[in-house]
């Protein structure tokens, strides 16, 4: 089944503990200093943002549809079957399409290396095949970030918010925005208030069908316009040897 | 032969060795160091002009072909192969700009094992590669002709129908494609600019252009190598780019009032100035000018026209790409030098390029292969002044 990470913003504490374990899981450098960077980048897949006392966490959302598997020319990125959406180095070419495309935002690049490479949370899929959760919740002290099938994790996050509804605006983000995401956020502030995009903005439509209703009718396409060009190319020839054997037939077939 | 140093060469001379300045930046200090672009801004200069604009400037190729060869309108002959010449050499300088681009060049080729069907940019890249072929083979007579090689020209007339067929279709399709690499970004992309008819604008907006274009190169090459305009061919493609820009505008005016953005572009905001920009550019002049048969008929004015409606057409590729993407960002993209220097020397390329083809190919003289009776000797000697404009 499909797993999934819910994060409770107003169980967070702001230790960003979670951003330790991930650096340490990815091999990237954490000290103070990359602690209080309070942007994403090719070395920080995930960041605690703080405004007004509230806690934020930014990560992958790791979308059912991802619009970066969708786009990328020559699928480095793709959604497996049990969350994480994932990235092969190797294939990749370096067009960046797949940041352009997100409508997270998430995706980020290595502008300084001259072999640079797309980097993003990819949900740990090792510690994932053996089992285990992510770093990221393993190591959450509130329980603020659970790792858990998704189908529990959603029956969990509405029972939450029908407990205690003061405490929690009424909307789980992740659970039909573009079509869904395996990360679900809960909170009592607006997401859009730490750079995540309005859900009325992005809306419930999968990404990859935007360019899919497109891309479809390629198929169809090809033969029928082959069809058309070659008729017309036809046609038009078709007039000239016509005038041309009618020319030949007034002259009494003299030449 | 003695090397006349002119004003355009010493201009060139400085442009390429920017050009070759800024590409060693590029690589040995990688993207970071040679570009403007962020996490925040992924796309630059480099997609917007050398990539989208490239391909759109290259866009005469088709037109011509199809015209001539599909539509069998005769009197264009003179212009089809300047302007399969210049789609050839586009696409190739397109394809060199990619390799400044992408962050892992060398890799390009990954398109042709890794393929993923669903991605835009896969049809794009696939499209432009055999297209790439497609137009060498219909510019290889040019190169048969002059070394007087009769049996492959007789190969490639036999398949000529198919790769007109196969040229067309696939620059309907790239073309079309470019336009829907945006269509995934709906949130990102300004409303003046992001509509589901995207693919269409393309397509027809690279129609208006080729065309344009096709006048423009001929005017140009006219002056440049001291040729005769051929009046007919340009009062022809004058007429069909007054068609073609109507088509555009009614086209674009229907899609702002079906999505509602019809009142808003009336309102000055950042995005508006740019639209104007792009709008008076792109359709009132020259729509205004064509309208007159005066300027129909004037070599001079057409041209001005012409240049009128591809700097307008550059403009809306260029918002598209870059211009409205910074409210949602929340902050400007500016190219940094290096960036404008890469996609000078890439356009300079171009113009070298076809300098020297003109020189030592038939590009002009397919009238003459024909009738015989007016060999162009003076071409080539002018042209040997002019090499590297």
């Amino acid at each position: 089944m499909s797993k999934a990470i819910l994060y409770d913003a107003t169980m967070c504490i702001g230790c960003k503990q979670c951003e330790g374990a991930c650096a340490q899981q990815n091999k990237l450098p954490y000290d103070d200093t990359v602690a209080a960077e309070s942007v994403q980048s090719a070395h920080k897949y995930t960041v605690v943002l703080t405004k007004n006392d509230k806690f934020m966490r930014r990560l992958c959302m790791h979308c059912e549809k991802p619009a970066c598997a969708s786009v990328c020319p020559v699928g480095a990125l793709h959604k497996t079957a049990n969350a994480p959406v994932v990235y092969d180095v190797w294939k990749c070419i370096g067009c960046r399409y797949c940041m352009v495309a997100c409508p997270f935002n998430q995706p980020k690049y290595e502008w300084q290396s001259l072999n640079p490479r797309i980097r993003k949370c990819i949900m740990c899929p090792d510690r994932l095949a053996a089992g285990k959760q992510t770093a990221c919740a393993e190591i959450c002290p509130t329980g603020a970030t659970k790792f858990g099938e998704r189908d529990d994790l959603i029956n969990e996050a509405k029972l939450r918010i029908q407990q205690n509804p003061s405490n929690y605006l009424p909307h789980i983000y992740g659970l039909e925005e573009v079509g869904g995401t395996s990360v679900l956020i809960i909170s009592n502030a607006k997401v859009e208030d730490y750079g995540y995009p309005s859900s009325a903005k992005i809306g419930d439509t999968p990404m990859p069908e935007y360019t899919g209703r497109v891309m479809e009718r390629i198929p169809d396409f090809i033969p029928l316009w082959t069809l058309v060009l070659g008729g017309i190319y036809w046609v038009s020839h078709r007039r000239d040897e016509v005038a041309e054997a009618e020319a030949e037939s007034k002259n009494g077939g003299r030449r | 032969m003695k090397f006349k140093l002119t004003l355009w060469r010493v201009i060139f001379i400085v442009i390429m060795a920017l050009g070759l300045y800024s590409s060693y930046i590029r690589y040995f200090h990688g993207l970071g160091a040679a570009t403007n672009m962020t996490d925040q801004f992924p796309w630059g200069l480099w997609i917007g002009f050398d990539c989208l604009c490239g391909v759109m400037l290259a866009a005469g190729g088709f037109c011509m072909v199809g015209a001539v060869y599909l539509f069998n309108v005769e009197r264009l002959h003179p212009v089809v192969r300047p302007a399969v010449l210049t789609a050839f050499l586009g696409y190739l300088l397109f394809i060199v700009g990619l390799l400044f681009d992408l962050g892992r060049p060398w890799f390009i080729w990954h398109q042709m094992i890794y393929m993923n069907p669903h991605s835009v940019m896969f049809e794009v890249g696939f499209c432009v590669m055999t297209y790439t072929t497609v137009l060498f083979f219909e510019f290889l007579p040019n190169v048969f002709e002059r070394l007087n090689w009769k049996t492959p020209i007789k190969w490639i007339n036999k398949i000529y129908p198919v790769l007109i067929v196969a040229g067309i279709l696939l620059s309907t399709l790239h073309q079309s494609s470019l336009g829907s690499l945006y269509l995934i970004m709906p949130s990102k992309l300004h409303p003046f600019w992001y509509t589901p008819a995207l693919p269409f604008f393309f397509f027809a907006s690279a129609v208006a252009v080729g065309l344009a274009m096709t006048i423009f190169e001929s005017t140009q090459s006219a002056k440049a190598f001291g040729r005769q305009l051929e009046l007919p061919v340009l009062v022809t493609l004058g007429g069909a780019l007054l068609v073609a820009l109507w088509v555009n505008l009614l086209l674009r005016v229907e899609d702002f009032y079906h999505r509602g953005v019809l009142g808003m572009i009336f309102k000055p905001s950042y995005e508006a100035y740019f639209l104007w920009i792009e709008l008076i550019l792109t359709f009132v002049i020259p729509i205004t000018m064509l309208s007159f048969k005066k300027v129909r008929i004037s070599p001079q004015l057409l041209y001005l026209a012409s240049i009128s409606a591809v700097l307008g057409f550059i403009t809306n590729r260029l918002n598209i790409a870059l211009i409205g993407f910074e409210t949602y960002v929340g902050h400007h993209y500016v190219p940094k030098w290096t960036e404008f220097s890469i996609t000078l020397m890439i356009v300079a390329m171009g113009f070298a390029l076809f300098g020297l083809a003109v020189r030592y190919l038939p590009i002009f003289e397919s009238e003459s292969a024909h009738k015989l009776e007016e060999p162009e000797v003076t071409v080539g000697a002018r042209v040997l002044s002019h090499a590297g404009d």
